[in-house]
């Protein structure tokens, strides 16, 4: 068994607006040990980049609350560190990598200071000449010509830009590094180089990674475990084999799968899930899957399913008990 | 860059040239004969006429305005119709203490306005920022003679701290340069505050968090300069209201600048000072807008960089 890096127990965040309290992760429990890489997969709304941002303590202020719940880092309880501490682990040991390359970089710094600035924070000890050297070295690793680095981020294509963004986020060689769909703003051939760029890294860095993601095929490429979150919850969780081989799933995992296209049939239509995700200011009673569940029972509309796991793979549902 | 400063220059020649034109019109619209104005009440009307002649005042008036025009350009503006000076001398001598008070007024409204605006938006939705709010809205609705006015009966008639009227010193300018400030500084305060709240909310923003640097650190590295752009184009067409607010203030005070030259041409239908004054507040603003657009350019590199391929 490999030694555990990040364990979430019974994870609760709300956003408190003026007008409604969002709930949005409700109990979530999630380990990923050193080196691994977990594939967070859920459809829009679903609480994934909430849960990433909660891990770096990055929620919105006065209005992103942990409300209840451990977020054990290392030898770190994330939710009882202060500001302060914190700030010596972002970054640092821990480091995510955002959404959208285009606005995720500082307009009026050069890319070259915009990965000085986090080896600066953390190296103490290094002078200015060896965090110049490591910046150019890291630009090289990423792909980039180390001569770029006092250009500005838009001298860059998208694709450039999210690898600085990567090169930012994995400067301090992090232990585990959050990818929040580090490829949905780009086009697919870029989309296979970023993928491939951070494989090659993370086993190079042996560092754990959790890749939030919409895209199935993504994570059959690059994860060893895949959580599917649906309203705040994961909902199944197992590893790749498991997902996408097992027999046994959710029905929302079903239909997940079931809303992608195969090439090799002829059909008309997509098959998507029916409905839309409940609203997360009013979650519904027992399973918050069961309005657009086509296995719906009685019992799915009172009572929460608890979690079923039968050899790591977890399955929240009436249908399965194996215990 | 050179071409674009020339440029910017050469634009500014007929913008000058249309604000003569139209003091020109207005003043030759208004009655009373400048022949008139300068000989006096009780001159004979040949003497009059002789002066008209001299003057070129019976041309038809594209003829004058072409002449002044002329005349301009080599330099001489003509004379004032009240004491018959060169009014480049009269203009020249008033302009440095009109330029010194506008200067003051804003090195004030820029370093008290926006370093509050940073703190309101830092602290946003504390006391302090409710207090900068109050205080802000107060400067802004404060008309700057009332201000002006007051201040003058407080710390001069009551506390007798500062002089009411003059130019002597660095102490008589505290009052109308505050006065002066005032409108501007609240505006820069909430324009400040504003565009670092939404800065604030930027992704890059939250990637400095994510780096682990501190609060001080993200707002002065990162934020400020982002928040900073809209709030310089908002400095250089304030120099223009301050250029035009200082014209009542140095009223108030009693203060020999362009603006109470520009008064009393208005109130004798000098019109060879009026244009002139004007023309020249119109240059000073037109200069600060350029030097603005400059200053731009060292800030934000993505206009560096569309300048430097427009300038090829």
């Amino acid at each position: 068994m490999s030694e555990k890096l990040l364990e979430i127990k019974d994870l609760h965040v709300v956003y408190e607006t003026d007008e409604a309290t969002v709930y949005a992760v409700n109990g979530l429990d999630l380990v990923v040990n050193k080196g691994e890489t977990l594939g967070l997969v859920g459809e829009t709304g679903a609480g994934k980049t909430t849960t990433a941002l909660s891990i770096m303590k990055l929620l919105p202020d006065r209005i992103g609350l942990i409300k209840n719940g451990r977020i054990q880092f290392e030898e770190h309880d994330i939710t009882k560190l202060s500001e302060a501490d914190m700030r010596l682990v972002r970054g640092n040991s821990m480091s995510m990598i955002f959404q959208d390359p285009m606005t995720s970089l500082n307009p009026v710094l050069t890319i070259g200071y915009q990965i000085y600035e986090v080896l600066e924070l953390h190296n103490n000890k290094m002078s200015k000449a060896q965090i110049s050297a490591k910046v150019d070295e890291i630009l090289k690793l990423v792909g980039l010509p180390p001569e770029r680095k006092n250009e500005y981020p838009h001298q860059f294509s998208g694709g450039m830009k999210q690898r600085v963004v990567i090169a930012i986020a994995l400067a301090c060689e992090p232990k585990l590094l959050l990818a929040d769909e580090p490829t949905t703003a780009l086009d697919v051939t870029i989309q296979a180089q970023v993928l491939e760029l951070m494989k090659g890294l993370k086993d190079k860095f042996n560092m754990a990674m959790i890749l939030i993601t919409h895209d199935l095929g993504v994570v059959a490429q690059t994860c060893d475990k895949v959580a599917i979150m649906y309203a705040g919850e994961i909902i199944e969780l197992g590893s790749v084999k498991d997902i996408f081989e097992s027999a046994d799933h959710h029905p929302y995992t079903v239909g997940l799968f079931g809303s992608i296209p195969d090439m090799t049939k002829k059909t008309r239509r997509l098959n998507p899930i029916e409905g839309l995700m409940p609203d997360p200011t009013n979650l519904p009673k027992g399973c918050v899957f069961h309005a657009r569940c086509p296995k719906c029972m009685e019992i799915c509309k009172t009572k929460k399913p608890q979690s079923v796991t039968k050899n790591d793979h977890m399955i929240r549902c009436h249908l399965f008990k194996y215990a | 860059m050179f071409k674009y400063i020339s440029k910017r220059l050469l634009m500014m020649i007929p913008v000058l040239i249309g604000v003569a034109f139209i003091i020109f019109t207005i003043m030759d619209f208004t009655p009373g004969d400048p022949a008139r104005l300068i000989l006096g009440e009780y001159a004979a009307q040949e003497d009059i006429d002789a002066l008209r002649e001299e003057m070129g005042l019976n041309e038809n008036f594209f003829v004058r305005f072409g002449t002044y025009v002329k005349g301009a350009v080599t330099g001489d503006f003509g004379k004032s119709y009240r004491n018959n000076l060169p009014v480049s001398n009269e203009v020249g001598s008033r302009l440095p203490t009109t330029l010194k008070l506008t200067f003051l007024g804003m090195t004030l409204a820029v370093f008290i306005g926006i370093p509050i605006g940073v703190l309101s938006a830092v602290k946003q939705y504390t006391i302090i920022d409710n207090v900068t709010l109050i205080a802000a809205l107060l400067l802004t609705s404060i008309p700057g003679f009332w201000l002006g006015l007051m201040m003058i009966l407080f710390f001069s008639l009551r506390l007798d701290l500062l002089p009411a009227t003059g130019i002597d010193s660095m102490k008589h300018f505290i009052m109308p340069s505050i006065t002066l400030a005032a409108g501007t500084m609240a505006t820069l305060i909430r324009m400040t505050r504003s565009t670092m709240l939404e800065v604030i909310r930027q992704d890059y923003i939250r990637t400095a968090k994510a780096k682990g640097g501190n609060e001080k650190r993200i707002i002065f590295i990162h934020a400020l300069r982002n928040a900073l752009l809209p709030v310089i184009t908002l400095v250089g067409v304030n120099f223009g209201i301050l250029l035009g607010g200082a014209v009542v203030i140095e009223a108030v005070f009693a203060i020999p600048g362009l603006g109470t030259l520009m008064i009393g041409a208005v109130r004798a239908k000098d019109t060879p000072v009026l244009i002139a004054t004007v023309t020249c507040i119109a240059l000073i603003g037109g200069l600060i807008t350029l030097i603005v657009d400059i200053l731009y350019i060292f800030i934000d590199p993505r206009i560096k960089s569309q300048y430097v391929k427009g300038s090829r």
